[in-house]
Formats: structure tokens, C-alpha cells, sequence
């Protein structure tokens, strides 16, 4: 689109960064103002956003990127289980991508993609199209409804939210739980993993549950749990539903949810069909819209096959999947999200300068819980690429907090703030 | 040559890489590779440290109660803590858990990335009120 007079300083700088290429410096420094090509970003998450920032940065300027991104706003995930406690607002979690665009000289373009053709490198929009040397989507999730079918609609969803991406939802939920009267009973659910934050759906328990114990202890949460037992933090979940919250708490193992009565609030499983006040259903999800209209969900026909050096698609040239749409074994978490956009826009720094992207990379995942308005505990792991199984595996000395605590609240907070730094400014 | 080196020093971005320029004439393509390898390894520290090691303001500002600003950082300080936590010799509420995952030279070069960036006070971020038409 355009390049900047202050470019040909910065691309001196990206030589030096990138010299591998052998190109001289000062065959780049005297060389008309360069342009190493357009990388196209979908979603402007905490994969697309944090990758459109470091592609910027570590191209020192020469990477032109555009983000297409529907939303005005960008609401964190992270921290939204606390709009249900109480603790936070909606309000408290929301953003917005000016100083973003403005810090990094990004384009930006509020719009949806309605195709995509990794063969002409090219994407359609609502209002126009757009070619790309580089494509990276980051779709996030879409939710998958052919077992529960009667979930779909948006009526039906203003009763019954899932909550699972923040927004109105997220305060839909908390309206109708302070609606609820004392010695109500809040049902929700936890769907087969992988989903969305392993650990969320019972830090979500851990919340209503602190809600209830403050305002109505004589109310229930009953947890259905499509899995064999508590996927993320169990041991420390464990404790916190049958010590802290005991009596209020029902945790339900090997309980998935096969069928809702929308009308009547009732939500069946396998052996029981439980009546409820208010009804959370987290519905089972794949790779968001972007990756299954480029064909690029393979896996399980919901998740997306990455070479995870560069998080480039096995199935697409030039194009790279980042975020909760991977397959892979990490979790889905809005860390992984930031860490799998930089080890990508690294490598399309290198690849578009003709060089080799790093072939170790390595990083950290650090998730906190909180289960009350203050206290929270940790699940924490670096991982590193292992070139003979080609995946990223968890390195020595991961693990989790021995107890949550009022300290790893405040950590849990600082985390909150420096992400969203990281992302968004 | 020499113009260009003091450039890329200015910028600043890639200080490590100008230090390593700025000591031999041509850059080693292994030297290289070890930078691009280090400064996605030290991104990921941002989560809680901030961009390039510089944290973001937040309502917790004491050394105990919110993580550390890593940019500027004195490199041995930081070597001498990570070595501690990946030993046990000291003990850490989460950062144990990073450091034994670190290789000896992985928190060497951490040490020396952070401690040539600049510390930037950061603009804040501010929240704002959700929009009526927000989708989800």
C-alpha cells in the first residue's frame, strides 16, 4: 500500500537482522525503498493481533500487514470467568486496536471474509478483495452444533448461553445469575477436550460457586463434565469444589451433555436429566469460520495440521494457521495463542528475506485460575520444538501451584495487564 | 559500513544483533540464527513482563505483588536469579517452573537480550465500554 520515508532507515537495520540472505548492507541501504511483500492477518485476537504487531517489528517496517478483523473490539477471554463471580465488569476487559494499528503502522480493515483461495493467494471481503504474499489465519473457534442442534439459534442462545467467547454473552450469563433466586441451581457444562482453555470451564464453577457462597448459599452448581475427570488443574480443583465450595458444588464426571430442553430448562445426559434455574452449555468446537472456508481443518475435520516452525498449513502454501485453530498437544490458551503468532511472524520475517526460520524454537505457557474475587493458582510449562517428532513438547520442571493464592491473584492480574500490553499496544 | 551500524544501534530494536555487528565486519550466519532464535524465545516472556521486558503498568506496582520489568535489567542479576530458581536454591512462586525448563545458555542470552533493551515507559492501555453491536 505504502511505505514510509523512515522504512529505508529501518530496513538498513533488517538487514543486519537478516543477513543470512548475503546481501550486502550497503546494497540494501542505497536500494530504492523496499517492500518485502503483504502478509494478510484474519482475526484480530490474541493470535492475529500479537502476530500483525511482531511481523511489523521484526521486519522493522518492510512487511506491510492488514488485519481483517470483524469486531470493533477486542474483549479478553482471559479474566471474563470474573464477570460471572462479580469481581469484573465487561467493561474492565474491553479494547481497542488504536494504539495497535497506530504504534505499528498496521492496515486495518473492519470487514468479514466470506472466501478464500490459497491457490490465487487471494481473499474476498464483504466489500471488495484482497491478494497476499502471506496468509495467516487466525480464526479462533467456531462452535459445533449437530449434537445439539436445539442451541443454534440466537433466541435460543439468549436463554441459554455458552459464554465462551466474552462479550453480551458473558453478561447475558451473569444477568440471568443474579436473577436467580437463593437455592437455585446453575447447570453447566465441560465438553470432550480439546476445547478453548482447559482450565476455564472449572474456574467458571469456582466463580458462580464463589457468587453463590457470598449471595446465595443455598444454590447449587452442578458441573456436567463430558470428560473421564477434570482435564487442567485437577488435584487443585478437586479441593477448591469439595473444601471451599463444598455443599454447593456437584461435580459430575463422564456426564456429557446429550440433549437440552430450551423451553422447560432441563439439560440430559447419558443417565440423568438434570432441571435447572439457569444454564451454561460450552458446546464442542473446531477451528473458527476462516480456516474450514480454506479447507485447512484436517484434523478430526476441526482442528488444523501446522509444520510448528513456522505454523505454516500442511495442506496450503503460504499459509499459516496460529491459535486455538492448531492442532496440536498445547493447550488452547490465550499464551499459547500469542507465543504460536510470534514463533509464526519469526519465521515469515526469515522466509520472506529468503532465509531459514529458527530451527528450535521454544517457549513459555503460564495459565492462572482464579477461584474466588482474589485468588488464584498456576499451571506453567516452557516447551520446546523436538526436531525427531517434529512438535513442540513440555519441557522439564512444569506443573502447577501447590495452592491457590491471594499473591498468584495479583500475578494473575499483572498477567492480565502485560498480555494485553503486549497485544494491543 | 560504519553509518549503518550506528543506525541499526539507534533504532535499537535489534541492539544484540548491533553489538554483535558492531565487534566483527560481517555477521556470522550462526550468531544470527541465535538471535532470532533468542528474541521469539524472550517474546514469550512478555505475557507477564511486557514487550521487549517492559511491564505494564498495572494497579499492583510492588516488587512482591506484580512480575518484574525485565528491559534494562542488569544481565548478571538475572542470570544469578534464573540459575537460583533452576537449582531450587531460590525459591519462586511461578518462575521455578520456567527457569528449569530454560537451557544454561538459553538464560544466558536471555539475561543479556533483556538487559540491552530500553526501558520505555509504556503508554497505558485503557479499557473502554462494550459496544451495543458487539457480535458475541
Amino acid at each position: 500500500m505504502h511505505t514510509r520515508r523512515r522504512d529505508f532507515l529501518k530496513l538498513a537495520g533488517f538487514a543486519a537482522a537478516v543477513g543470512t540472505t548475503g546481501l550486502s548492507f550497503s546494497a540494501h541501504a542505497k536500494a530504492k525503498i523496499p517492500h518485502m511483500g503483504r502478509v494478510v492477518v484474519i482475526g484480530g485476537g490474541y493470535a492475529g493481533a500479537t502476530a500483525a504487531k511482531y511481523l511489523r517489528m521484526w521486519s522493522m517496517g518492510a512487511i506491510e500487514v492488514v488485519v481483517i478483523e470483524p469486531s470493533q473490539q477486542f474483549v479478553s477471554c482471559p479474566l471474563s470467568n470474573l464477570v460471572l463471580g462479580g469481581s469484573k465488569s465487561i467493561d474492565e476487559l474491553t479494547f481497542g486496536y488504536d494504539m495497535l494499528k497506530a504504534n505499528h503502522g498496521i492496515d486495518w480493515v473492519q470487514d468479514q471474509v466470506t472466501a478464500i483461495d490459497v491457490s490465487a493467494k487471494k481473499i474476498q471481503l464483504q466489500r471488495g478483495e484482497m491478494h497476499y504474499d502471506r496468509l495467516i489465519i487466525a480464526p479462533g473457534i467456531d462452535f459445533i452444533y449437530d449434537s445439539l442442534p436445539m442451541l443454534q439459534s440466537a433466541e435460543a442462545q439468549q436463554k441459554i448461553p455458552h459464554a465462551w467467547k466474552a462479550g453480551w454473552q458473558t453478561v447475558n450469563l451473569r444477568k440471568q445469575l443474579e436473577a436467580m433466586p437463593d437455592g437455585g441451581v446453575f447447570v453447566m457444562n465441560v465438553p470432550a477436550a480439546p476445547y478453548r482453555c482447559p482450565p476455564g470451564p472449572y474456574e467458571r464453577a469456582a466463580q458462580v460457586a464463589y457468587y453463590f457462597k457470598q449471595h446465595k448459599p443455598k444454590s447449587k452448581v452442578i458441573v456436567l463434565d463430558a470428560n473421564a475427570e477434570i482435564v487442567s488443574k485437577k488435584g487443585l480443583f478437586t479441593k477448591v469444589f469439595n473444601e471451599t465450595y463444598a455443599g454447593i458444588v456437584d461435580y459430575r464426571a463422564n456426564s456429557m451433555v446429550t440433549a437440552v430442553d430450551v423451553a422447560a430448562k432441563s439439560v440430559t445426559t447419558e443417565f440423568d436429566t438434570v432441571k435447572a434455574d439457569v444454564i451454561n452449555i460450552i458446546p464442542p468446537q473446531r477451528a473458527g469460520k476462516p480456516a474450514q472456508m480454506a479447507q485447512l481443518n484436517n484434523i478430526d475435520k476441526r482442528w488444523c495440521e501446522v509444520d510448528f516452525l513456522s505454523y505454516e498449513s500442511k495442506l496450503a502454501a503460504n499459509v499459516h494457521v496460529i491459535g486455538d485453530a492448531v492442532s496440536a498437544a498445547l493447550p488452547k490458551s490465550a499464551h499459547m495463542a500469542t507465543n504460536q503468532a510470534k514463533i509464526c511472524a519469526n519465521a515469515i520475517v526469515q522466509l520472506m528475506a529468503g532465509a531459514l526460520p529458527d530451527a528450535n524454537p521454544v517457549f513459555a505457557n503460564t495459565c492462572y485460575s482464579y477461584v474466588s474475587n482474589d485468588s488464584a493458582m498456576h499451571v506453567a510449562n516452557v516447551y520446546r520444538y523436538d526436531a525427531a517428532k517434529k512438535i513442540m513438547v513440555s519441557a522439564e520442571g512444569g506443573g502447577v501451584s501447590a495452592a491457590p493464592s491471594v499473591l498468584e491473584g495479583s500475578y494473575a492480574t499483572s498477567w492480565a495487564n502485560n498480555i494485553w500490553s503486549d497485544v494491543l499496544t | 559500513m560504519k553509518n549503518i551500524m550506528i543506525t541499526v544501534m539507534t533504532i535499537g530494536l535489534l541492539s544484540p544483533i548491533a553489538v554483535f555487528a558492531a565487534d566483527s565486519a560481517s555477521l556470522k550466519p550462526d550468531a544470527l540464527a541465535h538471535q532470532v532464535h533468542i528474541r521469539s524465545l524472550a517474546a514469550s516472556c512478555a505475557a507477564c513482563h511486557g514487550t521487549q521486558g517492559n511491564a505494564a503498568a498495572g494497579p499492583l506496582v510492588s516488587d512482591t505483588a506484580s512480575t518484574t520489568a525485565l528491559a534494562g535489567v542488569d544481565k548478571n542479576h538475572i542470570v544469578t536469579k534464573l540459575m537460583a530458581y533452576k537449582s531450587g536454591a531460590s525459591t519462586a512462586t511461578v518462575m521455578h517452573r520456567h527457569a528449569k525448563g530454560l537451557s544454561d545458555e538459553e538464560i544466558i542470552a536471555l539475561a543479556d537480550y533483556f538487559s540491552q533493551q530500553s526501558a520505555n515507559p509504556n503508554a497505558t492501555l485503557k479499557s473502554q465500554k462494550l459496544r451495543a453491536d458487539h457480535a458475541h
